[in-house]
């Protein structure tokens, strides 16, 4: 498991990066925590001949308010979300979700950028992304732009990042204060992917919900942004017929394959169980 | 077609020591340990980052070398199994936590188990049960059950705070 | 006496001999990672081999191109089945009587099968070499279902073997079929059968797992041309056997080859058997001159060497209507893959299997199994166990929970009713074995009183009650295990391996100032013999353990002996320590009668002496005595203080245990809790308590593993679909439930000091109290018997059949 030759390149700043990109072509791949990209290399299922490694950019570093929303930067790894004050006070499912991924080595390398780049349907933070309504800046040989978490995903490892661009930060808006919240992880074992995860963001007034967005992950080959499960308790005290409505419709848009973490019927229940305790754990903690 | 890259010279601090040495690119971080630098207390136990024998600190980090380049720790300060004894060579608080609670049996995730170790508990010196169990979730034991290991763990963190530690159960 | 004469107390503590929690020697250097293990082993020149393997499960190969491999920059040589078979090694035998393919040859049997070794000046370098190697494949069809083995349209799998109709076990039947093997008496059981008021018939898998330990196999082998001489460091659970094994087949003279076999991290059987890599390692450095090293990576570890388990037993068991049990019928479907490369001793192709018996009085039973051929990989150890010790503890105690379930009996009463009584050891067991010794009664009824059973039945039964009144969506299982192993192989009247009688060794030289050595024949992987051997040899003979310096895993220094798997270490090596020791100390008695100027016999022996019967101020200590037997020996005899003994076990012995596991099961997602782990283990006499309960620890988390998931799984076209640690369930502290341990001692009557062993007990009754506590669980809504493993989707997937989630 020896990963084949290449030459590594470590950019100081993110304009660098991008020359580097455009020059070197399909041949490069940027490197961010490195915990998918390296043991695929090792596997030799993939195999640049550049690495640029993203390291070396402190702009790419940091988590910082602006305005309503909360900007992360791309590589600001699981482990600094854990410990900033900013992701505490106002995204806590994000310090939920982090504690939830791999392990704690890998809570030291892993970046959300990474995370979120990366198109792997079994990364937690894509389907957290959706449910906040959270924005990927995109910096390309064109300059910036910008695409909605809910439109990046096309498929698994498919997205909206065109070759040669770098996804530099994810621009979070910031949910209501006194939102409730929950992301509901069932796997074998720390360290595995989600057999079934459902992220919840909810708002509630005097018992009955009055906003609520539900993010799906590894139920598709894409993160699932399920907007009729949201919609499906709005307007309820979150009753068992609603609860049961908001699972069914998540249920709907589910297609997760057959593997080892079980059949597919099987992964679509757990899913819609994961979606219930999400939205009762979030109503609990709503204000 | 496989060809070889153009080595480079990567310097670093390996437990308070700087080394350097001309690697490939491709050269993993716990090769460039155990090969180049000869510290072969730093295991390889799956290549694929799961069981956390190859973990050593970088930056402060507890990281798992076999998926960390060795260019990428260019600069850095390491501390490996080597470097966790006390200044004067006797056992730390946590090697001595492993020998004194039977935390080890074939030894060969302990170096990886203490260096991990050792990283949560400057992050948190008194952790509970739960919490050590979590903070070495990424390390994986086959001998020991774990149930050892934490209480090792427990004894370190009591000697380390100046307090006794009590076993709570024989 | 004066107040500085150390009391009898400090006397012997200072000894720190046997029933002491002696912290261990070990630790002192794999704390600090100067652990010497293989990979760690780093020779001048030293060259990287590494395996180019199958995609496919079952292929004829149509050609192997090394063109492009040998230009790579770094290889230096790839061998093929071609290149072996110059050397006539392109097949080695195995310990079960089969033949194996080293490198493929003409077709592959199994995914991940060995196809080409390129050797290189490093691993970097021969990573790319496999890459380059270019295989063409004709895939052929896989046979992955053990059940379809032996139907007429099965594949062959072993054109080799076309036309033989004897196998190394007898009769072969079908072209995919290795042996069979029976036991017992087929008319006697029949006719229980035919009189039973109550009979039950289950088919009861035991899946296919792997040992796995954190180390992989692993060789460094150098061939000194000049000298003939053939150095090999390996991953060695029997170092000795692997240097008789390698002398047999390179014919290169015994003496010649140096088998060392330094720290290995973790065996649980895996270590054992002779792997391809150490063949292809050892005709490399030949044929290159140069030291190989090979190391394998944890895929190749989890998908080629070796697997555990892959046991399919139809089970019945026939009784009266108040519950005592009349007789056993047990079939075997065996599933060895590709080749049968068991490591069993060489006469018992099902291991010990016909303990199926386990802890009852049974009056008749009958057993057989068919060993059959699949497109896996080969292997068959016996992982944390006494060979197929697992399979049969789990076979028979589910079989009584069925029984018992029928009866509406309780467990617990139905294996009270029908244990082995305490006043019947030496029991001899209707499958053939002499129980050394037992007391399973009182062991029972410890346990029971312990956990407060009855209280856990209350309990249950409320909880049953309120999921039914939908008040809870758990449910709550208890599992009982009660086993008996049969370990500690073994005679040389029943047990060799590849003829090789299964004794083992033990030399002990004390040195003039007191302090010795002791090389013995078995090898530790972790479970301390460093510091447990000591423990024997201070007791026996009052030299404290701190004192002697234990050494394994050299061929040329340590005696022959049969190594470290089966619990045979402490039932074997351990009495070979006891019996040198005593010879040390009889030879001591001697001279410590001539300076005390009395006879042998009126001397008795004091903790680390000898005094003088009804004199006690008369006293010579053993350290005394060391120096006296190479400095002024009595008139006559040989100086010095040395002993040797091989040790040819009587008997097995029989350690047991009562075991519990109780668990809470969501139905809705199948995910389980362990609320409570009891394990109660008699393994005689206990030598380290705080080792024991270290290898309890560690071999019922095995056990929990293995039951809750752990699987090496095939899909349909034969595919491993778990080679990671993602996938092969190998739990983290945070899965892994809290032990209770506790114990009771039932010395071996046989043994020297009374051991029995208990390195594997835990695995091998672990697993049927988590399996028998999720059958358990949901056996009050009209479940008979649930496969493992019990991971949750399966949990899930047995409540949603029983009609009881959405």
């Amino acid at each position: 498991m020896i990963p084949g030759p290449f030459t590594y390149h470590r950019p100081g700043s993110v304009a660098d990066a991008l020359k580097l990109l455009a020059e070197l072509g399909d041949e490069a791949r940027p490197l961010a925590g490195g915990h998918s990209l390296i043991p695929m290399m090792k596997l030799r299922l993939a195999s640049p001949e550049h690495l640029i490694d993203l390291h070396g950019i402190t702009a790419l570093k940091g988590v910082v308010r602006e305005g309503d929303r909360v900007v992360v930067r791309a590589m600001t790894t699981q482990h600094e979300l854990l410990g900033s004050d900013v992701i505490a006070s106002i995204l806590p499912i994000l310090k939920e979700t982090s504690l939830l991924i791999a392990d704690p080595q890998i809570r030291y390398c892993g970046t959300l950028g990474g995370n979120v780049a990366n198109g792997d349907p079994g990364n937690d933070m894509p389907a957290l992304m959706q449910l906040l309504n959270a924005d990927f800046l995109i910096e390309g040989p064109d300059g910036q732009r910008t695409v909605a978490a809910r439109d990046f995903y096309q498929g698994a490892y498919f997205t909206a990042l065109e070759p040669g661009e770098i996804l530099t930060a994810i621009s979070i808006p910031g949910p209501a204060s006194g939102h409730g919240y929950a992301y509901e992880k069932l796997k074998r074992k720390v360290g595995d992917y989600a057999t079934a995860a459902a992220g919840v963001v909810m708002t509630m007034e005097g018992g009955i919900v009055t906003s609520c967005s539900i993010g799906l992950t590894n139920l598709a080959d894409t993160p699932l942004w399920a907007q009729e499960a949201g919609e499906a308790v709005v307007g309820t005290s979150l009753d068992d017929a609603a609860l049961k409505r908001a699972a069914d419709a998540a249920i709907a848009i589910m297609s997760p394959a057959a593997d080892g973490r079980g059949p597919v019927e099987y992964r679509k229940h757990v899913g819609g169980i994961m979606v219930q305790r999400a939205l009762k754990r979030a109503a609990a903690r709503a204000a | 077609m496989a060809t070889q890259a153009k080595k480079t010279q990567v310097s670093m601090k390996v437990n308070g020591v700087e080394v350097e040495g001309l690697v490939e690119p491709r050269t993993l971080l716990v090769h460039f340990i155990r090969e180049n630098l000869q510290l072969t207390g730093t295991h390889i136990g799956c290549e694929t980052t799961h069981c956390g024998a190859c973990t050593v600190d970088l930056d402060g980090r507890s990281v798992k070398s076999c998926t960390v380049f060795a260019v990428q720790a260019d600069g850095s300060e390491i501390i490996t199994i080597e470097g966790i004894a006390n200044a004067d060579g006797t056992l730390s608080a946590l090697q001595e936590g492993f020998r004194m609670m039977h935390g080890l049996q074939c030894g060969f995730c302990t170096p990886g188990m203490i260096t991990r170790a050792h990283r949560l508990l400057q992050e948190n010196p008194n952790p509970s049960e739960e919490e050590i169990r979590f903070g070495i979730a990424g390390n994986l034991c086959r001998c020991t059950g774990y149930q050892n290991i934490v209480k090792a763990i427990q004894y370190a963190a009591a000697k380390i705070n100046g307090t006794e530690y009590q076993e709570a159960a024989e | 006496m004066n107040d500085m004469t150390p009391t009898r107390e400090q006397r012997e503590a200072r000894l720190e001999g046997m029933g002491c929690k002696r912290k261990r020697v070990e630790d002192v250097r794999f704390t600090q990672g100067k652990g010497q293990y293989v990979d760690d082993v780093k020779l001048p020149g030293m060259l990287h081999g590494d395996f180019v393997r199958s995609p496919h499960p079952h292929a004829r190969i149509v050609s192997i191109n090394t063109e492009k491999a040998l230009q790579v920059p770094g290889v230096l040589a790839v061998l093929t089945a071609e290149t072996l078979k110059t050397v006539n090694l392109a097949w080695m035998p195995t310990l079960a009587g089969d033949v194996q393919m080293v490198l493929a040859d003409g077709k592959v049997l199994f995914q991940n099968q060995e196809v080409a070794f390129v050797v290189a000046t490093d691993r970097y370098a021969a990573d790319d070499g496999i890459n380059a190697v270019e295989v063409e494949y004709e895939p052929l069809p896989a046979l992955v279902d053990p059940f379809t083995s032996m139907n007429d349209d099965a594949p062959v799998l072993r054109e080799d073997l076309a036309g033989k109709t004897e196998g190394a076990h007898g009769p072969r039947r079908h072209h995919n079929h290795i042996f069979e093997w029976t036991v017992g008496d087929r008319d006697l059981t029949d006719a229980a059968f035919r009189k039973a008021d109550v009979t039950i018939k289950e088919m009861i898998s035991y899946h296919r797992t792997h040992p796995s330990p954190l180390e992989t196999c692993q060789c460094v082998c150098s061939f000194d041309k000049i000298r003939g001489e053939l150095t090999i460091y390996g991953t060695f659970q029997a170092p000795h056997v692997i240097r008789t094994v390698v002398a047999l087949i390179a014919k290169i003279p015994e003496h010649k080859i140096h088998v060392i076999a330094p720290d290995i991290g973790g065996g649980f059987g895996n270590k054992v058997g002779a792997y391809p890599g150490y063949i292809c390692a050892a005709v490399a450095s030949i044929v290159t001159g140069k030291p190989v090293k090979w190391v394998e990576d944890r895929i190749e570890n989890l998908t080629a060497t070796s697997f555990a388990r892959d046991y399919h037993m139809t089970t019945e068991i026939a009784a009266t209507n108040d519950g005592k049990v009349t007789g056993l019928r047990v079939h075997v479907l065996a599933d060895h893959g590709a080749f049968d490369a068991c490591a069993d001793p060489s006469k018992w192709p099902a291991g010990f299997f016909n303990i199926v018996t386990g802890s009852y009085d049974f009056p008749v039973a009958h057993l057989s199994v068919d060993g059959v051929y699949t497109n896996k990989a080969p292997g068959g150890v016996a992982y944390r166990c006494s060979f197929r010790v697992t399979e049969a503890a789990y076979c028979i105690e589910r079989g009584m929970d069925i029984l018992a379930q029928k009866l509406g009996m309780d467990p617990a009463e139905l294996r009270l009713k029908n244990f082995v009584k305490a006043e019947q050891f030496p029991y001899n067991s209707a499958l053939g074995w002499e129980y050394d010794s037992g007391d399973y009664h009182t062991a029972m009824r410890q346990m029971m009183e312990k956990v407060d059973y009855a209280g856990l039945r209350r309990e249950q039964a409320e909880k049953r009650e309120a999921f039914k009144r939908g008040e809870t969506r758990e449910v709550m299982g208890i599992g009982i295990s009660f086993f008996t192993e049969i370990v500690g192989a073994g005679p040389s009247k029943n047990c060799d391996i590849l003829g090789i009688a299964m004794f083992d060794s033990c030399e002990i030289r004390l040195h003039p100032t007191g302090a010795g050595i002791a090389r013995v024949g078995s090898k530790s992987q972790g479970q301390g013999h460093e510091t447990t051997w000591a423990q024997i040899i201070a007791t026996e003979i009052g030299i404290p353990s701190d004192d002697i310096m234990i050494e394994e895993g050299n061929t040329d220094t340590a005696p022959y002996g049969l190594g470290t798997y089966g619990s045979r270490s402490t039932p074997v090596a351990g009495a070979a320590i006891a019996m040198a020791a005593r010879k040390i100390r009889a030879k001591a008695q001697m001279i410590a009668a001539y300076k005390l100027e009395v006879h042998e016999d009126d001397l008795e022996w004091d903790i680390d002496g000898f005094r003088v019967k009804g004199l006690p101020e008369k006293y010579l200590g053993m350290k005394d005595i060391c120096w006296i037997a190479y400095n002024s020996p009595p008139p006559g005899m040989e100086p010095g203080l040395e002993a040797v003994s091989y040790y040819d076990p009587p008997n097995m012995t029989y350690p047991f245990g009562a075991y519990l596991c109780v668990m809470d099961i969501d139905v809705d997602t199948g995910v389980y809790k362990v609320k409570r782990f009891y394990a109660l283990d008699d393994c005689g006499t206990r030598i380290n308590p705080m080792i024991i309960d270290g290898q309890v620890h560690g071999g019922l988390t095995e056990a929990f593993a293995i039951a809750m998931g752990q699987e090496i799984h095939y899909d349909e076209n034969g595919n491993v679909t778990t080679g990671s640690l993602m996938d092969f369930f190998m739990p983290t502290a945070v899965e892994t439930p809290v032990w209770e341990t506790d114990f009771t001692v039932t010395p071996s009557p046989h043994h020297p000091i009374g051991a029995k062993g208990v390195g594997e007990s835990p695995n091998v009754g672990g697993v049927p109290a988590f399996s028998n506590a999720v059958n358990d669980a949901f056996s009050f809504l009209g479940t008979t018997h649930i496969q493992m493993p019990h991971d949750y989707w399966r949990n899930w997937k047995v409540a949603k059949e029983l009609g009881v989630v959405g």
